[in-house]
């Protein structure tokens, strides 16, 4: 399903995380983008200022996060291919927008690049809105689709995988970042142009010129049959996105003791942690979920039976060790490493986890003997 | 093998160009590679820095917080990475702003971090090339390092400029051997 690229295109170059992001959103066929200034994603919307007039679509700086959010609304009630992107303090503020949008079936994309926090934070790299983006990202019964790239190459590429996963599942989508991956610079082989996936979208309300019935977009239910009939059907399409959407990328686990869960930026630096740890005789290995809603609970399970302990390494101060831990249950240890306030866990400091835990290991079974 | 680069000065030295200049070098010659700026709020104060990561693994972390290769544009960006260059790691300073180095603290401790000095900013005034002291460390770093070749810097020059800097590519290229050739 990642998009196709020419042999032109797979020439690569060098572009930021944010503009890699931006240029591959407008060849997935983004139409509108709206948003608000924040670091440190600024360059995502300064790119789209520059090619999105060129490419005939909608570009705005709205006033606000609310406004924008509320406009990728509207955008999206006409069938368009629309995004968002913010930093942490404004996902707070695109928060009730986001909840409209999943509450009237809405496709939109909102991507955050995120800084540390709570309240205005600081702007280095953080991955402390786990927790905002897999359970809280608005009020009432809903969850989007949340994707976590780790390479300016995996952003270029997530972003048409949002906009598909948006359309196919009439969900709002958000693809989560930070600010290390937004503003680093990697080689990348950006997609074909013209390779966007056209979906059918009969629900629009795009104008029915009287060949057919109004359209009706909301998230208004005021007799609580409908309400609960919308909401059960929701959660039907969200069977199904477990079903067949978890995605995960495995290194060195297929004999890993100690198994590392980490996505995004620390999932960098937990690779290198990996391989230290083998150099050193530990058999560690990274499962870096993709998906962070739907959360990839078929390849842990499907570690448990082998694994002594498993390590979860974040940005933050423990968020996605609590859904290793639901998918573990207890059969066999889940412990948490995390940096915070802008700093990267260095891939010494994880090593020096992974011998902790392997040594108490060691400790337990020497104690049985 | 993994070098990892971090490039320093004041906003507006072209650390930022240097840098990924280096960075295209070592994507054209097949390696692993990240740019990554500093984009805190020091920047606003005037100095900007950016780490460079050439390898033949993937890169981890794209933040460099202990170079093999230090560039130093200006005394305040010395001061503040000289001793984080790691031991047999080279540091490459302008001489025409970094001054205060013998008498540095420190310096006589890490004989095992070898100094080399280039006039840069001199050296660009002196050949018509002014703004170009950046690039002229490029060279000097392409020749000191030893990771990328020349040609790869030269052809890395011409893709990291935009369209309308083009017209400079001769003054960039002249630079760029005008560091190289640096004794």
């Amino acid at each position: 399903m990642a998009p196709k690229t020419t042999e032109k295109a797979t020439e690569k170059v060098l572009m930021k995380g944010n503009e890699a992001l931006a240029e591959a959103a407008l060849r997935a066929g983004c139409e509108a983008y709206f948003g608000y200034p924040i670091t440190p994603q600024n360059e995502l919307a300064a790119y789209m200022s520059k090619r999105m007039p060129k490419e005939g679509g909608a570009y705005l700086q709205a006033e606000s996060e609310v406004a924008a959010i509320n406009m990728v609304y509207g955008a999206a009630a006409s069938g368009v291919r629309t995004m968002t992107s913010t930093s942490s303090p404004g996902m707070s503020l695109k928060s009730e927008g986001i909840s409209y949008l999943a509450g009237a079936d809405l496709p939109a994309v909102i991507v955050n690049v995120q800084r540390g926090g709570p309240g205005l934070g600081g702007i280095q790299p953080s991955q402390s809105d786990y927790w905002q983006a897999t359970r809280a990202a608005g009020h009432g019964d809903f969850h989007p689709i949340v994707l976590a790239p780790s390479t300016v190459q995996e952003m270029a590429d997530t972003i048409h995988i949002a906009f598909d996963l948006a359309d196919r599942y009439r969900t709002p989508v958000i693809v989560l970042v930070d600010g290390m991956l937004g503003q680093m610079m990697e080689p990348v082989a950006l997609p074909e142009p013209g390779g966007a996936t056209v979906v059918e979208k009969p629900w629009a309300a795009n104008g029915h010129q009287d060949k057919r019935p109004h359209n009706t977009i909301t998230s208004l239910f005021l007799v609580a049959d409908d309400l609960e009939a919308s909401n059960r059907a929701r959660f039907a399409r969200y069977e199904d996105i477990k079903r067949n959407e978890q995605r995960v990328e495995e290194y060195r686990t297929e004999d890993a003791e100690i198994v590392l869960v980490a996505f995004g930026a620390s999932a960098r630096t937990s690779r290198t942690a990996v391989d230290l740890a083998r150099e050193a005789g530990i058999k560690a290995g990274l499962l870096r979920p993709i998906t962070l809603v739907p959360f990839p609970v078929d390849a842990i399970e499907a570690r448990i039976p082998q694994a002594k302990a498993f390590l979860s390494v974040e940005m933050n101060m423990g968020q996605m060790v609590e859904d290793v831990r639901l998918v573990v249950n207890g059969r066999t240890p889940v412990e948490f490493f995390g940096r915070v306030g802008g700093i990267i866990p260095a891939p010494t400091e994880i090593l020096a986890a992974i011998e902790r835990i392997a040594g108490d290991d060691a400790c337990a079974k020497g104690g049985d003997a | 093998m993994t070098t990892n680069f971090q490039l320093a000065g004041f906003g507006g030295q072209g650390v930022l160009f240097a840098a990924k200049v280096l960075t295209y070098a070592g994507l054209l010659e097949g390696l692993e590679v990240s740019w990554m700026p500093s984009y805190g709020p020091e920047m606003r104060g005037g100095t900007a820095n950016c780490s460079v990561v050439l390898s033949e693994a993937p890169v981890g972390s794209p933040i460099v917080t202990e170079p093999d290769v230090l560039l130093a544009m200006n005394q305040p960006s010395f001061d503040k990475f000289y001793h984080a260059v790691v031991p047999g790691g080279i540091c490459i300073f302008d001489s025409t702003f970094v001054t205060d180095v013998a008498e540095h603290d420190g310096v006589a401790e890490r004989a095992e971090v070898r100094l080399v000095p280039v006039p840069a900013s001199t050296l660009a005034l002196d050949n018509d090339l002014k703004g170009g002291a950046n690039v002229i460390m490029t060279g000097v770093i392409v020749r000191q390092s030893g990771v990328v070749s020349l040609e790869t810097a030269e052809k890395a020059i011409e893709k990291s400029m935009s369209a309308r800097h083009l017209h400079l590519l001769d003054d960039n290229l002249k630079a760029l051997r005008l560091g190289y050739d640096y004794e």
